[in-house]
C-alpha cells in the first residue's frame, strides 16, 4: 500500500478543504489534502456565488453577520480576481414590509455592515428592470463571488507552500490507533489502489460529508445536509446582486455572477447529500419569486438548474426540516473533548464568504495541539491570479480573446480558448467536467452542444486514451450536463436542448458510442443522480437530475 | 415592440449567421454576428467600458437577421455596441460623425455644388481625405446635384399636379414623398422619377417637411443626434400619416428606418413611431400593392432591356419580398436577372473607410462578377449607396427601378 505522511491530514477540497490546507501549510506545517472526486465538486461548486455583505444575516443571525462583513472585506483584499465589485441591494417589494426595512437597517449599523437607504427612483436608475412598485431599497457591499477560481488560488497557494493535494482519493476507513485517529484509508480512484495517509492531526473539512466522515472515526457528527435550489438565467437581468429586505426565505436573492444571473434558493432538508432531485414545484417558485423583483423575469430564458447541500450543524437535531432556522455560523468540533478521540477535528457549518476564517480558526486549533506558535498569515498574503488588484469584469473573457483569439476558441458560449483547455487536460483532468470546472467549458447557452465534442477531441489529442474512453468522457459530460437541463426543460432552453440532441444523438449516435464497458470514477455518480431525480420524466439522453453551479 | 437585447436568448448557436454573413466570410477582422451579437452581449455591462472593438467590423447588412431561425436581433444588438463603443472611447469619431451627416454636408454643398464637386472629385483632395479622416480615395462618392429635389418640386408648383395621361384621378390614394438625403442632394431624378410614376397613376403626392431619417448615424454608432432626427421627422409626419397619407420613399434604407430600425436601435415605442413605422412604404411595395389591387397603370412602352438586379441588403430586411422585381418584369421587353448575391459590401458608409474598403470590395466580389458577366448594359438597384458601389467596381451604370418604370411609362424627365 502507497504510505503517505504529513503533520496535517485535510479531507474535502471546497473551499474549506483547501483554505485549511492553504494555511497550515502558509503555518509550515506538512499538509496533505484528499478530495474524492475534483476539487469544487461539492457544494463549493453548487453555490450561489454570493459574496455576503452579512446583510442577510443581520437581524437574525448577527454572528454569521459579523463574520461576513469582515471576511467581505479580507476576500476583497486578499482575491479581488475572484469577486466582482457590484454591491448589493435590499429591496422592500410592493409584497414586502416597510417597516422591515428599519429593523435591517438598525442590525446592520449594529453589525458594522455599511447600509445606506437610497430612493426608490435611486434604486432604479441603478437597476431599471426592478419592478417599480418597490417601497425602500438599501445599498450594501455585497458582491459577486467566483469560488471556482476562489477554490483552485487557494489550492495553488497551498502547493507553494508546500501542501500536496490529491483529488479522487477516497477515504474508506479511519485508522484509530490507542483511541487516536492516525490517519486515514483513501482509495485513489484513477489508479485503483488504496493509500494510507497518516498525519499528527486530521482535519474533517468535507462540509455536507462530514457526518459519514466523523463516523467512520465512531463519532457521530449531527450535519443537516440542506439542499438549496438555484435557476441560472441565459444572461444577466440585474448588476447588482439584488436581495428582497424581508425575512430569509426562498428565492429571494437575485445573483449576477459572470454572464449568467442565478435566483435562489430554497432551503430543505434532505436524506442524503448525494442523492436527491430538483422539484418542479421548486423552480416554480423560484421564478415566481424572481418575478416579485423583476417583471419578466418568468419569460426570461432559465439556463440550467442546479442544487447544492449545505453542511449545517446544529448541534441538535432541528424539527421538520426547518433549516432556515440553523444559524450559518460556523462550528469547529474537538472530537477529543468532544467524543474521547483525539487527532480529529471537523469543521463544519458556514458559508463560502466565511471560509478563510474557518480555516484560520481550525489551523489555531491544529498549531495548539502541535504545540506551533504560528500566527495566520493568510488574510495578508494575496492569492496568485490576483497581482493585478483588480476586481473581476464582466467583459474580461471578451476583452481577453479580441484581436483574433476567438479563432481558437472551443466553448463559444463562455469564451474558453483551446490553449486552456488544453492547459487544463495537460493539469491531470479526470473527466471533462474536471475541464469545465476550471475553465467553465460547457457553463454557457447551449450547454456544451458545441463544445463537448470539441473537448472531448482535444482529450484525446493531448492524452492518445483509448478511443473508449474518450467516448466515455463525452459520455459522462453530456450527462452532467442533461441533468442540470432537465428541470428547465420548456422555451428556449427546450429548443437549445433539441438543437444539442440532434447534433449528439442525430449526427453523432452519442448514445451508443463505444465506451468498452468502460466507468470513469464518476460515471455510477451521474446514474445514481439520473435515476433519483428522474421524477418519470422520459429521458432523451441517457438519463438526468440535479445539480450544478452557474451553467 | 421586442427589447432588443432580450432577444439575445432565443440564440441557439446553430450559426447559420455565421455562415451567411457577408463580411465574417471575407475578413477575420470581424468574428461573425452569432460572436459579436448573442454571444458577446452576455459579455457587456452597461457599468463597464466595451470589451471588444470587433463588433465594429458588422457592416449592418442584416443578411444575419434575415437568416436567423430564432428571432434574434443580431444587426440591432451589434449597432448598439458600436454607439457603446464609441461613446466608451471618447466620442464618435469624426470620420463616422461626418460620414452619418451626409444631410449637412448636402446643405453646405448645394449652393456652390460644382465647386464643391471639384473639391470632393480630385486626386489630391481624395488623398487628403484618405490620410486625414481615414476615408478611402478609391471608395464611390457621390456628386452633388445643382438643384435639390426640394428646390425643383417647389419651383414645379408644389402639389398635386395631375400627371398628362393619368388614368386613376380619384384622388383616393395620398402619398407623402420622403426623398431622403440622396434623392434631395445628389440623385434628384429618382424624386422626379418616383413623382412621375406615383402622379402616373393618380396618386396625389406631397413632399412633406422632413431631415434625414437618421440611418447613417445609426451605422456610425452616432445615435444621439439621430436621436433627434428621428424625433423631428415624427414631428413632420405623424401629422401627415394622421392626415390620410402613407409615407412611401425610394430609399429602402430611409423607409427602413422609419418602418422599423430607429424605433427598435432608439427603444423608441411612442404612438407617433408606431403610426409613422406602420405607414411607410418603399416605393415599388407600394406600387406593388396598387397592382395587387389592380390599380397600376399597366400600359408600358416597350424597354429593350437586359436590367442586372440586386435586392439590397435594406430591402430584404423590409421582409416583402422583392417588389420591384414583379414591376420590372411587367414591362414589355424588359429582360430582368437578379443577382442573388448577399451584399454589394459598401453598406451605407463602411465602404467608404480605409480599413474597411477592401472588406466591402470582397463582399461584393460575387455580385460584381454577376453583373460583368450577365451582359447587361445596365444594373438596377433599390438602394442608392449601393448603386454607386455597383457603378464603381464594375462600370455598369445602376439605375433606380423606379427610373426604368418611369421610362416605360415615357415619363423620363431627361433633366440630370
Amino acid at each position: 500500500m502507497r504510505r503517505i505522511s504529513a503533520d496535517v491530514l485535510v479531507i474535502g477540497g471546497g473551499a474549506t478543504g483547501t483554505g485549511v490546507a492553504r494555511d497550515a501549510a502558509m503555518r509550515g506545517l506538512w499538509t496533505v489534502l484528499l478530495e474524492r472526486r475534483d476539487l469544487n465538486h461539492g457544494t463549493t461548486g453548487r453555490n450561489h456565488g454570493l459574496l455576503h455583505s452579512g446583510g442577510r444575516y443581520a437581524v437574525k443571525d448577527p454572528v454569521s453577520a459579523r463574520e461576513c462583513i469582515e471576511e467581505n472585506r479580507i476576500l476583497r483584499r486578499i482575491m479581488p480576481h475572484c469577486i466582482e465589485d457590484t454591491g448589493g441591494l435590499f429591496v422592500v417589494t410592493s409584497s414586502d414590509d416597510p417597516a422591515y426595512g428599519d429593523r435591517f437597517k438598525a442590525a446592520c449599523d449594529a453589525c458594522g455592515i455599511p447600509c445606506e437607504e437610497i430612493t426608490p427612483a435611486g434604486a432604479l436608475r441603478r437597476e431599471p428592470r426592478l419592478d417599480p412598485r418597490l417601497r425602500r431599497a438599501f445599498s450594501v457591499p455585497d458582491g459577486a463571488a467566483d469560488p471556482f477560481v476562489a477554490t483552485l488560488a487557494t489550492a495553488e497557494s497551498a502547493r507553494a507552500h508546500g501542501a500536496r493535494i490529491y483529488r479522487y482519493h477516497e477515504v474508506t476507513r479511519v485508522v484509530l490507533r490507542g483511541g487516536r485517529v492516525s490517519g486515514v484509508v483513501a482509495r485513489d480512484l484513477v489508479n485503483d489502489e488504496e493509500v494510507l495517509v497518516e498525519a499528527a492531526i486530521t482535519v474533517n473539512a468535507a462540509g455536507a460529508w462530514a457526518g459519514r466522515i466523523a463516523a467512520l472515526a465512531g463519532c457521530e457528527v449531527k450535519i443537516v445536509p440542506a439542499k438549496g435550489v438555484m435557476v441560472a438565467l441565459n444572461h444577466r437581468l440585474v448588476n447588482t446582486v439584488v436581495n428582497r429586505c424581508k425575512p430569509p426565505g426562498d428565492g429571494d436573492i437575485l445573483v449576477p455572477v459572470g454572464q449568467v444571473c442565478v435566483i435562489g434558493t430554497t432551503s430543505y432538508e434532505v436524506p442524503d447529500p448525494e442523492n436527491y432531485g430538483i422539484e418542479a414545484w421548486e423552480v416554480a417558485l423560484l421564478l415566481d419569486e424572481g418575478e416579485k423583483l423583476v417583471p419578466g423575469f418568468k419569460a426570461a430564458r432559465a439556463l440550467r438548474a442546479w442544487a447544492g447541500v449545505r453542511p449545517l450543524y446544529s448541534g441538535e437535531a432541528t424539527a421538520g426540516g426547518a433549516t432556515r432556522e440553523v444559524s450559518r455560523t460556523f462550528t469547529l468540533l474537538d472530537h477529543e473533548t468532544r467524543d474521547g478521540v483525539a487527532g480529529l477535528l471537523t469543521i463544519t457549518g458556514g458559508k463560502w464568504t466565511t471560509f478563510r476564517q474557518m480555516a484560520q480558526v481550525t489551523v489555531d486549533a491544529v498549531c495548539q495541539k502541535l504545540g506551533v506558535a504560528r500566527p495566520c498569515r493568510t488574510h495578508l498574503e494575496p492569492l496568485p491570479g490576483s497581482e493585478r488588484r483588480d476586481y473581476h469584469r464582466v467583459g474580461a473573457p471578451l476583452r481577453a480573446v479580441e484581436g483574433g483569439r476567438q479563432a481558437e476558441l472551443v466553448c463559444e458560449c463562455e469564451l474558453v480558448t483551446r490553449d486552456q483547455v488544453e492547459t487544463a487536460i495537460d493539469a491531470g483532468a479526470v473527466t471533462l467536467d474536471d475541464v469545465r470546472r476550471s475553465t467553465r467549458l460547457g457553463m454557457g447557452p447551449c450547454q456544451a452542444g458545441f463544445c463537448g465534442y470539441r473537448a472531448a477531441g482535444l482529450l484525446h489529442e493531448r492524452r492518445q486514451p483509448a478511443v473508449q474512453e474518450a467516448n466515455l468522457a463525452l459520455r459522462d459530460f453530456l450527462q452532467e450536463r442533461w441533468k442540470g437541463l432537465l428541470p428547465v426543460l420548456w422555451g428556449r432552453q427546450l429548443r437549445q436542448a433539441r438543437l444539442d440532441e440532434l447534433i449528439y444523438l442525430g449526427i453523432m449516435n452519442a448514445e451508443r458510442l463505444d465506451t468498452g464497458g468502460r466507468k470513469s470514477p464518476l460515471t455510477d455518480f451521474y446514474l445514481q443522480q439520473a435515476e433519483s431525480s428522474a421524477h418519470g420524466v422520459e429521458q432523451p439522453l441517457t438519463g438526468g437530475g440535479g445539480q450544478e453551479r452557474h451553467g | 415592440m421586442a427589447d432588443v437585447e432580450a432577444t439575445l436568448d432565443a440564440c441557439i448557436k446553430c450559426n447559420i449567421c455565421t455562415s451567411y454573413c457577408p463580411p465574417a466570410q471575407v475578413t477575420g477582422a470581424f468574428p461573425g454576428p452569432k460572436y459579436a451579437g448573442p454571444q458577446a452581449q452576455r459579455f457587456r455591462s452597461p457599468r463597464e467600458p466595451s470589451p471588444d472593438a470587433s463588433v465594429d467590423y458588422c457592416n449592418g447588412c442584416r443578411v444575419c437577421n434575415l437568416v436567423c431561425p430564432a428571432g434574434v436581433k443580431i444587426a440591432e444588438l451589434n449597432a448598439r455596441a458600436r454607439a457603446s463603443l464609441f461613446r466608451d472611447r471618447g466620442g464618435v469619431p469624426l470620420r463616422e460623425r461626418l460620414l452619418g451627416r451626409a444631410e449637412l454636408l448636402g446643405r453646405l454643398a448645394r449652393p456652390v455644388a460644382p465647386v464643391a464637386n471639384l473639391l470632393l472629385h480630385n486626386a489630391a483632395s481624395r488623398w487628403a481625405a484618405e490620410v486625414l479622416l481615414g476615408i478611402d480615395r478609391r471608395a464611390p462618392l457621390p456628386r452633388f446635384a445643382n438643384r435639390t429635389f426640394r428646390e425643383w418640386f417647389s419651383r414645379r408648383g408644389g402639389r398635386a399636379r395631375e400627371a398628362a395621361g393619368a388614368r386613376f384621378t380619384t384622388g383616393r390614394r395620398k402619398v407623402a414623398y420622403f426623398h431622403g438625403c440622396a434623392a434631395n442632394y445628389y440623385e434628384p431624378h429618382v424624386g422626379r422619377a418616383a413623382l412621375a410614376v406615383l402622379e402616373r397613376n393618380g396618386v396625389e403626392v406631397i413632399v412633406p417637411e422632413q431631415v434625414c431619417c437618421g440611418l447613417p448615424m445609426l451605422s456610425n454608432g452616432d445615435f444621439d443626434p439621430a436621436r433627434a432626427c428621428f424625433q423631428t421627422n415624427l414631428r413632420h409626419l405623424a401629422p401627415v400619416v394622421e392626415a390620410g397619407y402613407d409615407i412611401v420613399g425610394t430609399s429602402t434604407s430611409c423607409t427602413l428606418t422609419l418602418k422599423a430600425e430607429a424605433r427598435e436601435l432608439l427603444g423608441d415605442d411612442s404612438e407617433a413611431a408606431r403610426l409613422v413605422g406602420e405607414h411607410t412604404y418603399d416605393v415599388c411595395e407600394y406600387l406593388m400593392a396598387m397592382h395587387e389591387a389592380g390599380e397600376l397603370d399597366t400600359g408600358f412602352e416597350p424597354l429593350e432591356l437586359r436590367v442586372a438586379y440586386h435586392p439590397p441588403c435594406q430591402l430584404n430586411a423590409h421582409r416583402i419580398g422583392h417588389p420591384a422585381t414583379e414591376l420590372m418584369a411587367i414591362i414589355p421587353g424588359l429582360e430582368v436577372e437578379e443577382s442573388g448575391a448577399a451584399c454589394c459590401g459598401i453598406a451605407g458608409t463602411y465602404g467608404l473607410k480605409k480599413e474597411k474598403y477592401a472588406v466591402g470590395m470582397a463582399v461584393g466580389r460575387p455580385l460584381f462578377d454577376f453583373v460583368k458577366d450577365s451582359g447587361a448594359t445596365v444594373a438596377a438597384c433599390d438602394s442608392e449607396t449601393c448603386r454607386w458601389q455597383i457603378t464603381h467596381a464594375t462600370g455598369v451604370r445602376c439605375l433606380h427601378p423606379i427610373e426604368l418604370l418611369a421610362r416605360a411609362y415615357g415619363l423620363a424627365d431627361g433633366q440630370a
